[in-house]
């Protein structure tokens, strides 16, 4: 369903947060969707790599309720694939960042089961706590 | 004396930054002798006429407009001044809008103070400023053009219709180039080797043209309007007469060859013989043999045209011929290359057997109809744009300009022919630009070509079928696509064709960060090069379509025209010449001067011919005596300009003089400006024609007038005009460094760097930096200053 959107002042500081963060200048994306058609994880994504970097640029800062970037494994494949040689998965880690510096953790320790905690690798657990930050 | 000082305002772009009002009390108040006046646009109509009335009325002999970069109005104010009844080699340009306002916009205050010593290092240069003549060279008729293409034809055609005497070198056995090769051309569909075809022939025909196929340049030698080009023509082993004993072309040969080739102008798609006419449409219309398939060459195993012959034309010692060809103007036409596919292996291309160039598929689209096509495209085909162009991995940040419309040509085309294939393009943005363009567009749409925003990310071949499988996002969706499709067609990208190097290289032509050729000026000289007399058509300056490239071909020719029906033109005076008072006779400067322009006279003292000198200045430093000086850059000039440059200087300042070669360093500082890209206020740039001319003496005398460091700034001798230039430049720098050894004054205050013209962000890389590293030393003391330079100025 369309939504109405708005811009608002706001919405570059959001947007300035992020090229901060990443080092990136996300408004160089022309939008050409190559991250997204090489992601190896893009079937489990709610939305598209492509349309996060459309987001930031426009300063939506909705775009951080996406789990796009919790999926992202940082594999990089975007990142060598963008003709403008834009870090996409830099980007994605920024949004984490941000997220993250709100203290809210993507899974709670408590949730998970002590039989699911077996069969998860460690990896995985830290991950969804924290991605390019220790 | 007197001497006129005229401030631009330039429209707002200089006087906002720079307050002129104080510049011009600053320069009253020094000297009586001069005149000061403000004027909004100098280059206008109105200033001209104000710098002629002021002269006349107040009999000025000296002229100083502060204004833009030289490179933009040296011209027009010299113009002025020949109107006004003045030598116009008496005017100095202080360029304040490119050295100054616009690099110092935020910082008003130091721009004015900095203002003040730019104009006063002009005006300190333009007392010393002495008439000099013109000498009038005679002008020719011959031209050369380089490639035939449709540019190089078009540009021929024009010349050799006004009458000039055109030599045309294609290094194709065949004209035509690209166009050639071409099926039909958007968005008309007319048929590209029928629009070609008839003016192929007119070269031929044409008396005023002589045509050299199958033949490269070796080296072109030659500046300012005569160049004299070596060319070598490869044989075609057939003999060529026109006597009764000539190739009947009876194609009795080419029954017989049992050599097999891909044929580039089927692109790969069709095969050949070894001994082959190379187009039906070539021109001219001859065999030849490819020496390096042909089994006789190969292993001597074959003779069997020979025999077959029932001319005797063939000749297999045919020898390469060497010709050397002087003209008065170069057009180069030398065109492009597609972008190589292998050198971004995503796309598969020449991995996969199902993934093709643009180039194959002009030729696969042009045998569709055919009953049993060479190459079979199946049921569903993808073209896939932006390949080599908008890729910043690749290094082709630009848009090629062309792809977009030749692939819904060929889409359009293939559709027409077979209505039943599915045809996709997948596309970042269509660029439908010309006239035409866009109603084309539609009509490939409403055939039901499909169009999908989004650029493919992998590329995977079915084993079994060969198909191959696309994955890619329709970025209007966001759905993901992952579809097989019979053919892929690669939207190759234009690059500079690689054969352009050795002209590049000879005629030392500068390219634009594309790689491509670089004009003159982008808006006003869009056909010139730095290089006077030589000219630029078609696809050498940048991607073009056909009705460009013919437009730019017409327009290259026209300026040829324009240069060489002026008969003669005027020697810049700016030359070396030798004081025959002091010069003895030490014959030093000799090896400094590898065009041959010094000479020593029946009185034994050096002499220079004006006609070989380049007005480089690597002699200067190589005569003890300073005997040989430059025109409009003596030695006692640049001591005044050193020393005005640096005369406001106060203690807690810092200064950094910035010597600029004319050619690139100056020009490159004059883009910085342009761009309004901020560097260190310290510097202070001086023009000079090579910083070779910049002698020990000249770079000593400015550390001891003050300056904390000093610059020099010239191009790499690959692509200098003055290949020889910058050793002299080291040597010089040597004999400074090892007095600085002496006197423990540090090292990095000296800095000789080379640019090419794309260089900017390296050029105000270093100039920060240096200003860093000087804010970091303590200054020079008085006595070492002293004894640095110790004689008086």
């Amino acid at each position: 369903m369309a939504i109405k959107v708005k811009f608002k002042d706001k919405n570059d500081d959001f947007y300035k947060k992020i090229v901060e963060l990443s080092g990136e200048q996300v408004a160089l994306c022309d939008q050409c969707g190559t991250c997204s058609g090489g992601c190896p994880f893009i079937e489990e994504m709610d939305i598209n790599p492509s349309e996060i970097m459309r987001k930031v640029m426009l300063g939506q800062k909705e775009v951080m309720d996406s789990r796009t970037m919790w999926i992202c494994a940082s594999c990089f494949t975007c990142t060598v694939r963008c003709p403008r040689e834009l870090d996409v998965s830099k980007v994605s880690e920024a949004l984490r960042q941000v997220k993250l510096r709100t203290a809210i953790d993507e899974i709670s320790i408590a949730d998970i089961s002590k039989e699911e905690a077996k069969k998860l690798p460690t990896i995985a657990v830290v991950g969804n706590f924290r991605k390019f930050t220790g | 004396m007197k001497t006129g000082i005229f401030l631009c305002e330039c429209g707002g772009n200089i006087s906002n930054t720079i307050d002129l009002e104080n510049v011009k009390e600053h320069l009253n108040d020094e000297d009586e002798k001069v005149i000061v006046k403000i004027h909004g646009n100098m280059c206008s109509g109105a200033g001209q006429k104000l710098l002629i009335d002021e002269a006349k009325k107040h009999g000025l002999d000296k002229i100083v407009v502060s204004a833009c970069s030289p490179h933009f109005h040296e011209k027009t104010f010299r113009g002025a001044m020949k109107k006004a009844g003045l030598n116009p080699y008496n005017l100095e340009i202080a360029n304040l809008r490119e050295h100054c306002s616009w690099i110092h916009k935020d910082i008003p205050k130091v721009a004015t103070e900095k203002a003040k010593e730019i104009v006063d290092a002009a005006k300190a240069k333009a007392e010393l400023d002495y008439a000099l003549e013109e000498k009038m060279m005679k002008l020719g008729n011959e031209v050369l053009v380089i490639g035939g293409g449709i540019a190089g034809i078009q540009t021929s055609l024009d010349l050799a219709d006004s009458g000039k005497n055109v030599t045309l070198i294609e290094k194709q056995p065949t004209l035509g180039g690209k166009m050639a090769i071409l099926t039909k051309t958007f968005p008309t569909e007319d048929c590209a080797a029928c629009i070609i075809s008839p003016k192929m022939a007119a070269v031929i025909d044409h008396p005023n043209i002589t045509l050299h196929t199958n033949t490269e340049i070796q080296d072109i030698a030659g500046h300012r309007l005569h160049f004299e080009a070596k060319v070598i023509k490869h044989p075609r082993y057939i003999k060529d007469s026109i006597n009764m004993d000539q190739c009947l072309i009876c194609n009795k040969c080419r029954e017989v060859c049992p050599v097999s080739q891909p044929n580039y102008w089927e692109q790969g798609i069709m095969n050949r013989e070894a001994i082959y006419i190379p187009a039906p449409h070539a021109i001219p219309y001859k065999y030849l043999i490819d020496a390096e398939t042909c089994l006789h060459f190969v292993d001597g195993s074959c003779n069997k045209c020979a025999e077959v012959c029932p001319q005797n034309v063939i000749d297999f010692g045919q020898k390469a011929e060497e010709l050397n060809i002087a003209v008065d103007a170069v057009v180069v036409a030398t065109g492009f290359d597609i972008f190589d596919a292998k050198r971004k292996p995503v796309f598969g291309y020449g991995k996969y057997e199902n993934v093709v160039t643009s180039l194959e598929m002009e030729r696969i689209v042009d045998h569709i109809v055919e009953k049993d096509p060479p190459r079979k495209v199946g049921k569903r085909v993808a073209f896939v744009q932006c390949v080599g162009s908008r890729d910043k991995q690749i290094g082709n940040e630009y848009c090629s300009r062309v792809c977009c419309m030749y692939s819904i040509k060929l889409a359009s085309l293939l559709k027409q022919a077979k209505p039943e294939i599915d045809i996709y393009i997948f596309y970042t943005d269509i660029r439908a630009f010309g006239k035409g363009y866009e109603e084309y567009y539609k009509r490939s749409q409403e055939m039901g070509i499909k169009f999908i925003r989004g650029k493919p990310s992998h590329f995977t071949e079915v084993k079994e079928t060969k198909q191959v499988i696309l994955t890619v996002e329709d970025t209007l969706s966001r759905d993901i696509i992952e579809t097989e499709f019979d053919l892929v067609v690669l939207a190759n990208g234009l690059e500079l064709s690689k054969s352009s190097d050795i002209v590049a290289d000879s005629l030392k032509l500068a390219k634009s960060d594309d790689g491509f050729f670089k004009e003159a000026h982008p808006k006003y000289k869009p056909v010139d090069t730095l290089v006077e007399g030589v000219f630029l058509s078609g696809t050498a300056q940048g991607p073009k379509d056909i009705p460009d490239t013919v437009a730019q071909a017409s327009a290259a020719a026209a300026r040829v025209m324009a240069t060489l029906a002026q008969k003669e033109f005027a020697l810049d005076p700016v030359l070396a010449f030798v004081n025959s008072d002091i010069c003895d006779g030490c014959e030093k400067c000799l090896d400094n001067c590898p065009p041959k322009a010094i000479s020593m006279n029946n009185e034994g003292k050096a002499e220079i011919n004006e006609a070989l000198c380049l007005g480089c200045g690597s002699c200067i430093t190589s005569c003890p005596l300073e005997a040989i000086d430059l025109n409009y850059y003596t030695n006692k000039q640049i001591y005044a300009e050193i020393e005005a440059s640096l005369h406001l200087k106060k203690e807690n300042e810092k200064r950094i003089l910035v010597f600029a070669d004319n050619n690139t360093t100056y020009r490159l500082i004059d883009a910085c400006g342009v761009r309004k890209m901020k560097y260190t206020n310290y510097a202070r740039v001086l023009r000079v024609p090579s910083v070779s001319r910049i002698s020990p003496n000249l770079i000593e005398f400015a550390f001891a007038k003050g300056a904390d460091a000093v610059f020099l700034g010239d191009s790499p001798a690959k692509g200098s005009h003055f290949e020889w230039a910058n050793k002299t430049t080291q040597n010089n720098i040597k004999t400074v460094l090892n007095k600085f050894k002496k006197l423990k004054i540090d090292s990095d205050r000296l800095i000789f760097s080379q640019f090419t013209a794309a260089d900017l962000m390296k050029f105000i890389n270093e100039i920060n930096q240096v200003a860093e590293k000087i804010d970091k030393l303590k200054s020079i003391p008085e006595d070492i200053k002293k004894q640095l330079f110790p004689k008086e100025k």
